[in-house]
Formats: structure tokens, C-alpha cells, sequence
């Protein structure tokens, strides 16, 4: 392998040869914060003027409802996590279903069928571990369970968030779960279907990830939970 | 006008800037092109900063941290490392492309790479990567829509955001029908992209490897964040089994709460978004049981002229620029002459303070003078980089009679008339004998000296030629009583 330690100390020493100049303090800003009510407001209208379908479903209920929102679009696989809640909820409601949309489980690395899940599914289910009203944004933490790739490579892509786990702004939520010492192999956030503007700033979706973004809020009755994760 | 000048396609042409800035105004469809997404960008964003109070502390903000960063940035790049090392990621530093481009072949050649997939990167741009893989047998496919359309064609980009913002649909369907089996010509923009994804998704596919840019580096925590809204980013850092990302040096801050502001800042800036699709934070590759993602990541981080630009306290602040066009969007004269009149990597306003800076100003010197100086970019930066002032530092450090060590190549543009001229000039204006004598004598003669012949001929060619009144303003005020005029 190429030794860069050559380049490394003359850049550094350039670097520190360079007439000092304080470091400023950081001014104040402040993220916007959000009420109950408009929280949730804002979480879906940012998502649907991204083009996302965000749907309010009841937690124990969610799996009926995401058939129909499928079968709607003619669905006929759908990756999900191993060992997930989500997967295990999935599997108890759909499996008694010959009708049901094939279930396909993410338990392989991805080099063992890498060309069935880039060509092969067409939705990818996934949980959310929060989400952002300001910026109508979904915040996915992939996991040995749930890998990056399932929000990724089907044209559809739908996404669970407990309604409890929105908070108002992403500067608050890296600061309250104290993201700076745990960061994970890759976290993404996530604000609508894939897009682009390329050609004559006209939008085009699906360009390369899912071409749809449905997202369903999950509202259970009860107290508020911490964050999972 | 040539007939390959009417294309629009206005590729890089040979010359000087003002050379190939009269064919670009000539060309009608590329200044179409141009005005119609400029006007776009410039009212989308003006949609997303609706309070100006908000929007101010934001900037004040935003340029603080990339300040703040700067200021230390030799401890933070060893932090930087230091992190990325710790979680898996392996740290190569460069002074120059060529270095950067041999350093990536070498990991290459070490996996038996074949074929890469690119999600957009300025600084592969800078480093001219593709061609060099490809002159080395690997072939680098641009997965970007805009950057992968103008790879087809051949060409450079015109934006640092939109590389493909010079053509229209019917240039793009002409060559998606040209180079894409089985594709018709057509100007449907969603069935040109259904194209694109079909071929790119097989190349995806087979990649040995994925190579990216970083828009910011965490030094606290190692942590590569990209900010995209294709997926093609996220999918040439997760889908192949190994990923090199490259960056400048100067794309770092120091803590992970710096970035909220800055992704507040960088796409409502750049296109008017409240945030890009996806924002992807890289923090290590592959871990134990997990399931995808590459094996090995790599960071290469490039020098390029950047520790001498560092070095001077005047023109470090060039080094603040988070890369979001808004700068572009806005200059009068990007808008009217497109990106490729520049000729550089990098155009409008941040490319003639960051060009001249890295190529030197005896081959880039032009460009600081492709300016009226109408503040508009100062305007809009984000991240409050004082364009314009460095604009008429690098002119001054162009004409410096002994080249000072400040720029690469100052003193380039020195000529002895032009210093003779400014040299008399200061001379009439120190003695006052001489000023009014000289100012009597075009208040009488002045209106003789002809228009159309130099010294004159080169301003009068876009202008009126200025009037002289017949009396002086030193003699008017002596009529009004000032006698100590
Ligand atoms: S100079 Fe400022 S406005 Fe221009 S690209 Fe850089 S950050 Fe954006």
C-alpha cells in the first residue's frame, strides 16, 4: 500500500506554519421548536410536499393497513429485517395469507443475493427510529437486524415511526440521544422518495432508489416512550 | 459562429475568458438554458429564507464553525484520522492530484478493481480521476444523473450542483438514443430517467467498488457525511464491497453538532430544499454480522494548494466555501456565460477566487476580472465568504511589480505600461500643480481625443465615451466661494 506519511507531515507542518487566527466563538442559533399538535403537522406536510405518503395508523394495526397500501400497488415481494418487531408482526399477520405479498426475509450477506434483492423485491420495510418535523425527515439506524440496503434498492419503500419518536429539530435529537458517542456503521436521513432535478430542474422520481416513500405513524394509546435505540 | 457552437452544449473551448465568453453569449440556446434555471434557483431559494433575522444568525453561524474549524484545523485533520482510524476507515494524505489519483489506483490494483461506480465528487473533478483510472484500464462510471449525462457527452460540468444544467431535454434524448441500447428518442424526463436507472442499476450491481466525495468530516466522531438526492451516493458507499471516499482538507468541522446548522444552510442555499433526500453519515465500513455495506472504506484526504492558500489569513477564509452554488446562481455573469466559459473545475464566483489561488494566477488570472464586483455572491453565501474582496486581492496580486510568495504565479499579470500608467496616474493625483493642469487641460481637450482609437478604443468598444465638462470641479467651487479650492 501507498505510504502517504510523507505527504501527511509536509501538509501538516505547512499547516502549522500558517500565522494562527482564533477560533470564534459560535454565535447563537437556535433550531425551530414545534408544538404537539403542529409537530406532527409539520412531519407530514414537509413529507408530502416531498412527494412521501404518510399515513396514520394504529401500532397494532399497521400490518392490515400496509397490505392494502401493497396491494393497491400490486406488490408481489417485500423485504424485511431479521429478528426485527417489525418482521415478526409482519410475518404473524400476513403468513395465514396465501394472498399475502411473498415475504422475504434480509437474513444472507448481501453478496449471496445481491441480484435478487437489486432486481427482485418491491417494497422494503423498515423502522424508523425517529423522525424530524422540521425537515419532514425519518432518521434510520441500520442494524445487523435491519441493513442498509432495505430502504435503499426496492421502488418502494415504507417506513414505520412511532408518532412519540418525532422531535422537533435534527440538532435536537443529537444532542438528547447523544449521537456523538455511539455513532453507528452509517445512519441516514431520510425526506422523501429518491429524486432528481437534473435534466431542466423538472423532478423525476425513483432515479436510482425508491420511486415511492410511504410512511406510516404509528400512534398507540398510553404514555410517551423514550427513543429506542 | 461555428455550427458546433449553437448546440448549447458549449464545451470547454480554447482561449481566454472573454474569448469564450463572447461565443457563449452568442449562443442563443445555452443563455436560454442558463437564464431558465438560474431564475429557478434564485426564487426557490429566496422561498426558504422567508425571515431575514433567522436567516443572519444562521449564517453567522454557519461561517463561525467552518471559521472555528479552520482555525485548528491541523489538531482536527489528526482527529479527524486519529476517529477514522479507530473505526475501521483507512486515512491516506495527498499533496497533489496526481498523488490523490495514484493512491486510488493503488487500493484499485491491491482488490483487482475492474469497474467503479462515482457518486458526484467535485474533488475526483479536480483530481481529472475518471480519465486516469480509465488511462490505467478501470473504468469510472459517473452514477450521478447530471454527472453521468455529460460523461456520455463528453463533456466537463457546468455546475458544481447541477453539472448538466446547459443542456435541455431534447439535447439529453438525442444522446440517451445515441448511447443507450434500445432507448428511442425521447424528451419525457421521467422516461429518460426510468434509462438511466436501468443501465446504471446493473452497473451498481456489478461494481468492484464505489468512490464518493464528503460534503463535511466529523473530527469528533470520524463520521463522512454526504448529502445527495438520487441514492446513487448511497448506494456507490453501500453496495459495492469497498469505498474510497476523497476529500479536500479544508471540508472538515470539528463536533457533531456543527452539522444541523450547515445541512440548514447547504441545500436550502444550493436548490431551495428544505433538506436532500438523503443525508448519509458514514462512520465506519462493514461491521461484524452486519450484512451490507462495503468491507473496507478509504479516506483520502487532498492537499492540492489548499496549505497555501491556508496561509495567507486573507485568503484562507476561500477555504470556508461548503460547495452549494448559490454563489452561481447568482452572478450576473455565470447566468449570462454558463459554466464552461471558465474552463476550470470549479466556475463563478468561488472558481475565480479558488482557481487563480490553486493554478496560479500566470495560468488562471483572467478570472478574477470576469466580475463586476456587484456583491451578489457576498450576498449569498452561507457561509459569509468575503468574494468580493478577494476578487480584488488576487487583481492586486496579478499586477504586484516583485511577486510577493502570497499567491501561486502573482505578479504574472504585471506589464510596464499599465504600471507606468497607474504610476503617473498617482503622481498627478499627489501634486497639485500638475492635477489641475492636467484636469484644465481635458476640460478643454478632452472632447477631442478620439473615441474609437486607443488608449480609449478599449473601453469605448462597450461604453459611451465619458463627457468632459468644459469647467473643472475645483473651478466651479471657486464660483461658489470656496476659495481654497
Ligand atoms: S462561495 Fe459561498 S455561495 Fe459560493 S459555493 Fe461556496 S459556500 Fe456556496
Amino acid at each position: 500500500m501507498h505510504d502517504s506519511s510523507g505527504a501527511r507531515a509536509r501538509i501538516l507542518s505547512r499547516l502549522r506554519a500558517a500565522p494562527p487566527a482564533p477560533a470564534p466563538a459560535l454565535p447563537d442559533w437556535r433550531a425551530p421548536r414545534f408544538d404537539a399538535p403542529a409537530r406532527l403537522d409539520r412531519f407530514r406536510t414537509m413529507l408530502e410536499a416531498m412527494k412521501a405518503e404518510v399515513h396514520e395508523v394504529d401500532a397494532a394495526d399497521w400490518p392490515r393497513r400496509l397490505r392494502t397500501l401493497l396491494d393497491n400497488r400490486g406488490v408481489r415481494a417485500v423485504v424485511h429485517g431479521d429478528g426485527s418487531d417489525a418482521a415478526r408482526q409482519l410475518a404473524e399477520a400476513w403468513s395465514a395469507d396465501p394472498q399475502a405479498p411473498r415475504l422475504v426475509a434480509y437474513d444472507r450477506a448481501i453478496e449471496q443475493w445481491k441480484g435478487e434483492l437489486v432486481h427482485g423485491v418491491d417494497a422494503g420495510v423498515t423502522a424508523a427510529v425517529g423522525g424530524i418535523a422540521e425537515t419532514g425527515t425519518l432518521i434510520l439506524w441500520p442494524t445487523a437486524a435491519e441493513p442498509r440496503l432495505m430502504s435503499l434498492l426496492p421502488p418502494i419503500h415504507v417506513a414505520l415511526v412511532e408518532e412519540d419518536t418525532i422531535r422537533d429539530s435534527f440538532a435536537e435529537v443529537i444532542l438528547e440521544q447523544g449521537w456523538a458517542g455511539r455513532m453507528p456503521t452509517n445512519v441516514v436521513l431520510v425526506s422523501g422518495p429518491s429524486k432528481t432535478a437534473d435534466i431542466e430542474q423538472t423532478l423525476a422520481f425513483g432515479v436510482h432508489g425508491p420511486k415511492e416513500l410511504i410512511v406510516l405513524v404509528l400512534k398507540r394509546s398510553g404514555g410517551v416512550r423514550p427513543i429506542p435505540g | 459562429m461555428t455550427a458546433d457552437v449553437q448546440t448549447g452544449a458549449g464545451a470547454p473551448k480554447a482561449g481566454s475568458f472573454a474569448e469564450r465568453a463572447h461565443l457563449a453569449l452568442d449562443d442563443k440556446p445555452l443563455r436560454a438554458n442558463f437564464r431558465r434555471a438560474m431564475d429557478g434557483l434564485m426564487a426557490k431559494r429566496a422561498a426558504q429564507f422567508p425571515d431575514a433575522a433567522d436567516l443572519a444568525a444562521l449564517r453567522a453561524r454557519g461561517a463561525a464553525i467552518k471559521e472555528r474549524a479552520l482555525a485548528r484545523l491541523p489538531d482536527l485533520l489528526e482527529q479527524l484520522e486519529a476517529r477514522c482510524t479507530g473505526n475501521g476507515i483507512k486515512v491516506h494524505w495527498a499533496e497533489t492530484t496526481d498523488e490523490a489519483n495514484r493512491i486510488v489506483l493503488g487500493i484499485f490494483r491491491e482488490h483487482g478493481v475492474k469497474t467503479v461506480v462515482k457518486g458526484k465528487s467535485m474533488v475526483s473533478e479536480e483530481m481529472h480521476l475518471n480519465a486516469f483510472l480509465g488511462e490505467h484500464g478501470i473504468q469510472a462510471i459517473e452514477s450521478d444523473l447530471g454527472e453521468y449525462i455529460i460523461q456520455l457527452a463528453g463533456e466537463m460540468p457546468s455546475h458544481i450542483v447541477m453539472p448538466c444544467i446547459h443542456k435541455n431535454k431534447g439535447q439529453i434524448g438525442a444522446l440517451f438514443a445515441e448511447h443507450i441500447e434500445g432507448q428511442r428518442y425521447t424528451e419525457d424526463v421521467d422516461e429518460l430517467t426510468a434509462a438511466a436507472r436501468r443501465v446504471l442499476r446493473d452497473r451498481f450491481a456489478e461494481a468492484d467498488a464505489g468512490i464518493s466525495g464528503v460534503n463535511f468530516a466529523v473530527a469528533e466522531t470520524g463520521t463522512l457525511v454526504l448529502v445527495e438526492n438520487e441514492g446513487n451516493g448511497r448506494l456507490s458507499t453501500t453496495l459495492p464491497p469497498l469505498h474510497v471516499a476523497v476529500m479536500g482538507i479544508e471540508k472538515l468541522v470539528e463536533t457533531l453538532d456543527d452539522i444541523p446548522p450547515l445541512l440548514a444552510l447547504l441545500p436550502r442555499s444550493a436548490t431551495g430544499q428544505p433538506i436532500t433526500t438523503y443525508v448519509n453519515m458514514i462512520t465506519s465500513p462493514r461491521r461484524e454480522g452486519e450484512k451490507d455495506g462495503p468491507r473496507e472504506v478509504h479516506l483520502v484526504l487532498l492537499d492540492n494548494g489548499r496549505t497555501r492558500v491556508y496561509a495567507d489569513p486573507e485568503l484562507r477564509e476561500t477555504l470556508r466555501c461548503i460547495r452549494c452554488g448559490a454563489c452561481m446562481n447568482h452572478c450576473p455573469v455565470y447566468a449570462r456565460v454558463g459554466g464552461h466559459t471558465y474552463d476550470a473545475v470549479y466556475p463563478g464566483p468561488i472558481g475565480k477566487i479558488l482557481t487563480p489561488q490553486i493554478a496560479g494566477l500566470d495560468a488562471a488570472g483572467d478570472l478574477p476580472h470576469a466580475s463586476s464586483l456587484c456583491n451578489a455572491c457576498v450576498e449569498v453565501c452561507p457561509v459569509k465568504i468575503p468574494i468580493a474582496d478577494i476578487l480584488v486581492r488576487l487583481r492586486r496580486e496579478a499586477v504586484r511589480p516583485s511577486a510577493s510568495n502570497a499567491v501561486k504565479g502573482a505578479g504574472g499579470g504585471w506589464t510596464l505600461s499599465e504600471s507606468s500608467a497607474w504610476a503617473g496616474w498617482k503622481w498627478l493625483h499627489a501634486n497639485p500643480v500638475l492635477y489641475r493642469l492636467g484636469s484644465r487641460a481635458l476640460a478643454l481637450a478632452g472632447n477631442l481625443i478620439p473615441a474609437g482609437l486607443p488608449p480609449l478604443k478599449a473601453w469605448t468598444s462597450v461604453r459611451s465615451k465619458p463627457k468632459f465638462a468644459p469647467r473643472t470641479l475645483h473651478q466651479l467651487a471657486r464660483d461658489k466661494g470656496f476659495d481654497d479650492a
